[in-house]
C-alpha cells in the first residue's frame, strides 16, 4: 500500500526513464528534444508534487486556513519551466540550421554525410 | 558602492548584455562595451578576492532579503578564486576578440554575438558567486544557453551539431542536478548552501541523501566533462569560432569543478563524500582513465584545435586526480590547476586563433611550416606547449609540482609514474605540432602567409607571458589557491 501510495513518485520515475530512453535511442533530432521535455517534466512533476501536503489546501491566505501546500517548488519549476522552453527554442533552432546545411534531421544521415565511409 | 560588490560582479555583465544586443547594428561599439564591460568585471573580482584573501567571506543579501528566504551571494577564498579566473580570461580575450570575430562572424550577428558572450560569462559569474542551490541550477542554464548559440556561430557546419550534442548533454547534467537539488530541499527544507551544510548532519544517512548526491555528482560530471561524460567536448570546442573556445575551455569546465568543489566539501561535508561513500575510490579511476585515454587520442588528431580539446579533457582529469587524494594539499593542487590550466589552455587556443585567423583552418597539413611566417604566432605556441607539459619555469610546473607532493604523501607510487608518464604524451602531442610548424615544408598550395595581426599577438603574448610570469613567481597564486582550500574546508591549514 505505501508503495503505491506514493505513486506520483513513480510517475515521475517512470517518465524519467521514458525521456532517457528516447534521447539515447532516437536518431531523429526533434524526437530527441521531445524526450528531453519528458526528462524534465519528470523533474517539474517531481518538485510540484513534493510541496503537497495531506489536507492542505493552495496556498493562499484566507481567514481559518493553516495547512496549505508548500508555494516554493513551485515558484521554483515556474522559473524552470521557462528555462525549459527556452532550451527546447535553442535546441529546435539548431535543428533547423541542421536542417539547412545536411538537408536531414537523421543523426546517422548526418554522421554519413560529414565522414563518409 | 563596495558593500555591493558581490552583486555588481553579475549585474554589469547581465544589464550590459541586452545593451549591446540594441547595438547590433555598429559592431565596433558593441565591441567596445563588451570589452569596457569585462574590464570592470576584472576590477570587481580582483577587489573581491582582495577582501577576502585574508580567510574571511562577504555574505550578501540579495535585494535586502535576509537568507535562508532571500537568495545569498556568499563570496570566500574560493569563489573569488574562481572569479578572477572568470575575470581575466574575459578581459584578455575582448581585446583578441575584435579582429578574431570579424573575420569569424557576419558582420550583422556581431552584436548578437556579443550579447551571448556577455550572457554566458554572467551565467558563469553568477554560477561561481551564488549561494542558492536553485541559483546555481539558473545560471547554469543561462551561460549554457548562451554557449551553445556562441558554439552554433561556428564557421563550420559541424559546429551547429556539435551545439546541438552539447546541449543534450548539458541539459541532461543540469536536470540532473535539479532533481539533486530536490531531493536535498524534501530532506532539510532549505536551497541556502550555508543552511543546507548546517541541517543535512541531521538526515545524512538517509537513502534520499544519497541519491541527491549521486545525481549532483553525476550533473555536475557531465558540465565539468569528466571522463567518460566528456563526449560533447571535443566536438564543441574544435568547431566553435577561436574567441568562443579560448572563453569555454579557460572557464566552463573550472566553473563545473568549482560547484562539484562547494557541494562535496561545504554542502555535503568531507565526512559524507570521502569517509562514508568513499567518493574518492570512484574520482581516481575515472581521473586516471580520463588523464591516459584522452591524452593518447590527442597524440592521433590531425586538427591542432581538436588536439588541444581532448587535452583539455586530461587536464580535468588532474584537477579531479587532486580531489581524489581527499587531502588539503591535492584540493590546493587542484584548485590552483583551475587558475595555472586556465591561463595556459588560453593562451594556446589563443595562439591557434592566431592561425586560423591567417590560415583559414588549423589541420597539421595545412599549418606545416607556419613558424617561419609567423614567428610570434608559434613562439607563444611552444612556450604555452611548455607550460601544458609541466616543464619548470611555468605554470604547469607549480601544478605538476604539488600534484605530485600530494601523491607522494599519500604513498601512490603508481599515480606517481603515471603523472610523469603522461606529462610525456602531451610532450608528444605539442611535438607534434611544433614538428610540423618549424620543421616540415609548406605545403605546395599554401597561401602568402603574414605574421598575425598585432591586435591578436598582444593577448596571445600577455597570456603566454602570465604562463612564465606564474611558474617563476608561483607565491601569489600557490596563496590563493591556499586560502580556497582553507575555505573548501573550512578549517585553516598547516601547509
Amino acid at each position: 500500500m505505501t508503495l503505491l501510495g506514493l505513486y506520483n513518485y513513480w510517475i515521475v520515475v517512470v517518465l524519467m526513464m521514458i525521456g532517457f530512453y528516447i534521447v539515447i535511442a532516437q536518431g531523429n533530432l526533434v524526437k530527441k528534444i521531445v524526450g528531453l521535455n519528458i526528462f524534465q517534466t519528470s523533474a517539474f512533476i517531481f518538485f510540484i508534487s513534493l510541496a503537497w501536503r495531506e489536507g492542505g489546501t493552495a496556498p493562499i491566505a484566507l481567514p481559518g486556513v493553516t495547512d496549505y501546500a508548500n508555494p516554493l517548488p513551485h515558484v521554483l519549476i515556474l522559473t524552470a519551466i521557462v528555462v525549459g522552453v527556452a532550451l527546447t527554442a535553442m535546441g529546435l533552432a539548431l535543428v533547423v540550421r541542421i536542417h539547412e546545411a545536411y538537408g536531414s534531421i537523421e543523426e546517422d544521415d548526418i554522421h554519413q554525410q560529414d565522414d563518409p565511409q | 558602492m563596495s558593500e555591493h560588490l558581490p552583486a555588481l560582479q553579475v549585474v554589469i555583465a547581465l544589464t550590459a548584455a541586452p545593451l549591446v544586443m540594441l547595438l547590433n547594428r555598429l559592431p565596433r561599439v558593441a565591441w567596445g562595451v563588451t570589452l569596457v564591460t569585462c574590464w570592470a568585471t576584472l576590477l570587481v573580482a580582483v577587489l573581491l578576492l582582495l577582501q577576502v584573501l585574508d580567510g574571511s567571506a562577504i555574505h550578501y543579501e540579495m535585494g535586502g532579503w535576509a537568507p535562508p528566504w532571500g537568495i545569498e551571494y556568499r563570496v570566500d577564498g574560493a569563489n573569488a578564486w574562481v572569479l578572477l579566473i572568470i575575470g581575466l580570461v574575459s578581459a584578455v580575450v575582448m581585446p583578441f576578440a575584435r579582429r578574431s570575430v570579424e573575420q569569424e562572424i557576419p558582420a550583422d550577428r556581431i552584436g548578437l554575438f556579443y550579447s551571448a558572450f556577455l550572457l554566458a560569462n554572467a551565467g558563469l559569474l553568477g554560477i561561481a558567486i551564488t549561494a542558492d542551490a536553485f541559483n546555481i541550477f539558473v545560471f547554469f542554464e543561462i551561460s549554457a544557453i548562451a554557449s551553445y548559440a556562441l558554439i552554433a556561430m561556428g564557421r563550420d557546419r559541424r559546429a551547429v551539431l556539435a551545439s546541438y550534442q552539447y546541449l543534450i548533454m548539458g541539459t541532461i547534467g543540469t536536470t540532473f542536478l535539479l532533481i539533486g537539488i530536490g531531493f536535498l530541499y524534501i530532506m532539510t527544507g532549505t536551497l541556502n548552501l550555508g543552511d543546507l551544510a548546517a541541517r543535512l548532519p541531521e538526515v545524512t544517512d538517509t537513502r534520499t541523501i544519497r541519491a541527491a548526491f549521486g545525481f549532483i555528482a553525476v550533473g555536475i560530471s557531465l558540465k565539468l566533462a569528466l571522463f567518460p561524460l566528456h563526449l560533447w567536448l571535443p566536438n564543441a570546442y574544435s568547431y566553435a569560432p577561436s574567441m568562443v573556445t579560448v572563453f569555454l575551455s579557460a572557464t566552463a569546465t573550472k566553473v563545473a569543478i568549482y560547484v562539484l568543489l562547494r557541494f562535496v566539501y561545504t554542502v555535503f561535508g568531507f565526512e559524507f563524500s570521502f569517509v562514508e561513500l568513499s567518493m574518492a575510490w570512484v574520482l581516481m579511476p575515472l581521473a586516471l582513465l580520463g588523464i591516459v585515454i584522452p591524452s593518447l587520442i590527442a597524440v592521433f588528431q590531425d586538427d591542432v584545435k581538436r588536439l588541444l580539446a581532448y587535452s583539455s579533457v586530461a587536464q580535468v582529469g588532474y584537477m579531479i586526480l587532486g580531489i581524489s587524494f581527499a587531502s588539503a594539499l591535492g584540493l590546493m593542487a587542484s584548485v590552483l590547476h583551475l587558475f595555472n590550466h586556465a591561463i595556459t589552455k588560453a593562451a594556446l587556443f589563443m595562439a591557434v586563433g592566431c592561425l586560423v585567423y591567417r590560415l583559414g583552418g588549423v589541420s597539421l597539413t595545412r599549418m606545416a611550416g607556419a613558424a617561419e611566417r609567423m614567428p610570434w604566432t608559434m613562439a607563444a605556441f611552444v612556450v604555452a606547449g611548455l607550460s601544458l607539459i609541466g616543464v619548470p619555469l611555468t605554470a604547469g610546473f607549480v601544478t605538476k609540482w604539488y600534484l605530485l607532493q600530494a601523491a607522494l604523501m599519500e604513498g601512490f607510487w603508481p599515480v606517481v609514474a603515471l603523472l610523469l608518464a603522461t606529462s610525456l604524451i602531451a610532450a608528444v602531442y605539442i611535438w607534434k605540432v611544433v614538428e610540423a610548424a618549424y620543421f616540415r615544408a609548406p605545403p605546395e598550395d599554401a597561401r602568402e602567409l603574414r605574421e598575425a595581426p598585432l591586435a591578436l599577438l598582444v593577448p596571445t603574448w600577455v597570456l603566454t607571458g602570465s604562463t612564465i610570469v606564474f611558474g617563476v613567481w608561483a607565491q601569489f597564486p600557490v596563496a590563493a589557491a591556499r586560502n580556497a582550500a582553507e575555505a573548501l574546508l573550512g578549517v585553516p591549514q598547516s601547509w
